[in-house]
């Protein structure tokens, strides 16, 4: 789960890791009086949206005075903004964040993220803060520093001097980074984050260290014993189908094609879209109704892919393991006939009670396309999308 | 011989909720040795005719119980396979999904230099046909025979398996390592596993988006297998930055695209089915079987 840099930064002051004095903003007059109350020579008002590179589709700007604080926060309420990693369609601006300028003296990045390949965090800090750490670590790899911090040690005292040197802090500094990255791993661990990453974390004119931005992701599967953190959630950023499934429980990624894809299993749907795609069609969307889909799953699975307009035929891939495919197949049917299901339906069933399920789709009057093999069904439903 | 599990496996099940009885039944139905259960609160009594413990230490003093089948909820997870290696059992598998990462971060560090061996989590299970079922696959799909699978997913390996079966390839042993991030037997240390194991003639490998675990596999194979390997990578059309269902399928930063496991895979000498209609003649081709 992702948050807005204002919630993260809150999160970062509560675990000692300096931040500018700030305030959000949901109107220009609020932003005004932000900007007002924090009495700074400059402020920068700041488009809240869950994601980066803000700055460069005009989500960032400097402002002078408070009222020029609130002219710009009026320009980006309600605009579409559009950054390297919203894609061309832009995300809606709700809010800001105004906060204090800082005078800068140097920009460094740091990133705290879990190693999957070694299993421990990783601890990756550069000289170069505020450029994109990818294209950093490929040009100028000797630029980049890791720690490898092992989850039942902690970060020791010894990491946080290595990378004080690398990042050539003087003794003041060396003193305030340990604190900092203490904080930092504290809100790491205590949180289940899987990502923390300030870029810039920027060395101020009087030698001050702040986090000047601030990404926090975190680990879906330790929500449940975070509900503050849960709480942060903000809907209005999700893909409204992809928050529909999540709040029943269903596993969905919306895709830009035309055949909607019901699977059990994640890699069995990852396959679908792939056999998909190898016979010249193009998927709506990844749906895994996972392992216990039953009639009542597999009926609102069905109302999911309907709400994609862009669905042009459905495609059913079940293997049936433990799940039983005549049950999924009198999901399949109550679902079609309550929800009116009109466009092409191509059900394939595999596995455990396979010939019951077809059977049961065979006798009914609905117009159900049946298919025996991953490939032929792939085939058909991508030739039902295209109106053949 | 096969890997991992065999006729001799002693099977302790933790966690006897509605899901550990439904599979500690189904593996009975199988063949396997199901020894024990675990269930807190509940030792004393008996499931399927089978007794239940209060914990592994007892479970394994009273019946020699040399594996584990975990089906503990993601709170409770992590720890069930701590205290199943501190029991000294050889070989844990763990189905729960929904662990949260740092916990197995800690756990597999714990593990590490000890005599235990962890499958998964949130993996379906370690099936040796006619021998030995763990875990919640269906073991009707599949036939003894030559081939190896190694899978990080669930329903797609049980559709390669099902493809090989109907080619007439039976399999050696299947294993799903498991879909996080984090698992404790990653395909190297499987495949190291398939070549040792004489039974073994060929191995499958089904691979997806996240990580680069395919690419070490890559490695591994061209430099120290030497049985035929085909694979399958799932997630060829799937978008960066998207978790598409497994908490490790995801592209991010660049790492984990479908096209740079398939390209490591190939140079490799591994052949790579791109339809994972195709799974089962790829490998028949690959390996001269069927």
């Amino acid at each position: 789960m992702n948050i807005h840099e204002y919630q993260a930064k809150a999160l970062f002051r509560a675990h000692g890791v300096a931040v500018p004095e700030g305030g959000f903003a949901r109107s220009a007059e609020e932003a005004e009086a932000v900007a007002a109350r924090l009495g700074a020579k400059v402020v920068v008002v700041k488009a809240q949206i869950h994601a980066g590179g803000r700055g460069k589709g005009g989500g960032v700007k400097l402002a002078k005075s408070p009222a020029e604080a609130r002219q710009f926060a009026e320009a980006m309420l309600g605009m579409t903004l559009v950054t390297p990693q919203t894609g061309p369609e832009g995300r809606l601006v709700r809010q800001v964040y105004v906060e204090a300028g800082s005078d800068i003296a140097r920009e460094l990045y740091l990133a705290l993220t879990l190693d999957r390949e070694r299993g421990d965090f990783a601890l990756i800090a550069s000289t170069e803060g505020g450029m994109n750490i990818e294209e950093v670590a490929s040009l100028t790899p000797e630029r980049v520093h890791t720690e490898f911090v092992d989850p039942n040690q902690g970060l020791q005292s010894f990491q946080a001097r290595k990378l004080a040197r690398a990042l050539e802090l003087d003794a003041a500094q060396t003193k305030s980074f340990g604190l900092l990255l203490a904080g930092l791993f504290e809100l790491f661990v205590a949180k289940d984050a899987s990502l923390v990453e300030i870029n810039p974390l920027v060395v101020t004119k009087e030698g001050a260290l702040l986090a000047l931005d601030g990404k926090l992701n975190f680990d879906d599967n330790a929500l449940f014993r975070h509900p503050d953190i849960a709480a942060l959630r903000d809907p209005d950023e999700e893909d409204p189908r992809e928050r529909a499934a999540r709040e029943i429980d269903l596993s969905y990624v919306g895709l830009d094609g035309s055949v909607g894809c019901m699977v059990n299993g994640a890699g069995l749907a990852m396959a679908t879209l792939d056999m998909i795609a190898l016979c010249g069609g193009a998927p709506a969307n990844f749906l895994d109704a996972g392992g216990g889909a039953d009639r009542e799953k597999v009926k609102q699975a069905f109302k999911l892919i309907l709400r994609d307009e862009k669905v042009r035929a459905i495609l059913v891939n079940i293997f049936g393991g433990i799940v039983r495919c005549d049950l999924i197949a009198e999901g399949v049917l109550a679902a079609a006939a309550e929800l009116g299901v009109t466009a092409p339906l191509v059900v394939r069933l595999q596995g455990t009670n396979a010939d019951e399920g077809r059977r049961l789709l065979a006798e009914s009057d609905l117009d159900i396309a049946p298919a025996e093999t991953l490939r032929e069904a792939a085939e058909l439903a991508v030739r039902a999308a295209r109106g053949a | 011989m096969t890997i991992l599990a065999n006729r001799d496996t002693r099977l302790l099940v933790q966690g006897m909720g509605r899901m550990g009885q439904f599979h500690a039944e189904r593996s009975l139905e199988a063949g396997t040795k199901v020894v024990a259960g675990v269930h807190p609160g509940r030792g004393g009594g008996e499931a399927l005719g089978l007794p239940l413990f209060e914990t592994a230490h007892e479970a394994v003093d009273a019946t020699g119980a040399n594996a584990s089948v975990i089906f503990v909820p993601p709170p409770g997870a992590a720890d069930a396979i701590l205290e199943a290696a501190d029991a000294g059992i050889e070989l844990v598998v763990c189905i729960t999904e929904g662990i949260p990462v740092n916990d197995m971060a800690r756990a597999l560090r714990a593990l590490r230099g000890k005599p235990t061996r962890l499958v998964g989590p949130n993996c379906p299970g370690v099936l040796t046909p006619a021998q030995c079922r763990i875990g919640i696959m269906p073991a009707q799909i599949a036939r003894p025979g030559p081939v190896g699978v190694v899978s990080r997913s669930g329903t797609l390996t049980y559709e390669a398996v099902d493809q090989l079966s109907k080619l007439g390839i039976g399999q050696s042993t299947c294993l799903g390592i498991g879909g996080d991030p984090l698992i404790g037997t990653p395909f190297v240390e499987a495949l190291e596993l398939f070549e040792a194991d004489p039974e073994t003639e060929a191995v499958v490998m089904i691979g997806e988006i996240g990580g680069v675990a395919e690419e070490a596999a890559a490695r591994f194979v061209a430099e120290q297998m030497s049985k035929p390997v085909a694979a399958f990578i799932a997630g060829q059309n799937a978008p960066a930055g998207k978790r598409m269902g497994h908490a490790g399928a995801i592209i991010a930063g660049g790492r984990g695209r479908a096209s740079d496991k398939m390209a490591a895979l190939e140079a490799a000498g591994v052949a790579v089915s791109p339809s994972p209609a195709a799974i089962g003649e790829t490998l028949a081709r690959h390996a001269g079987l069927g």
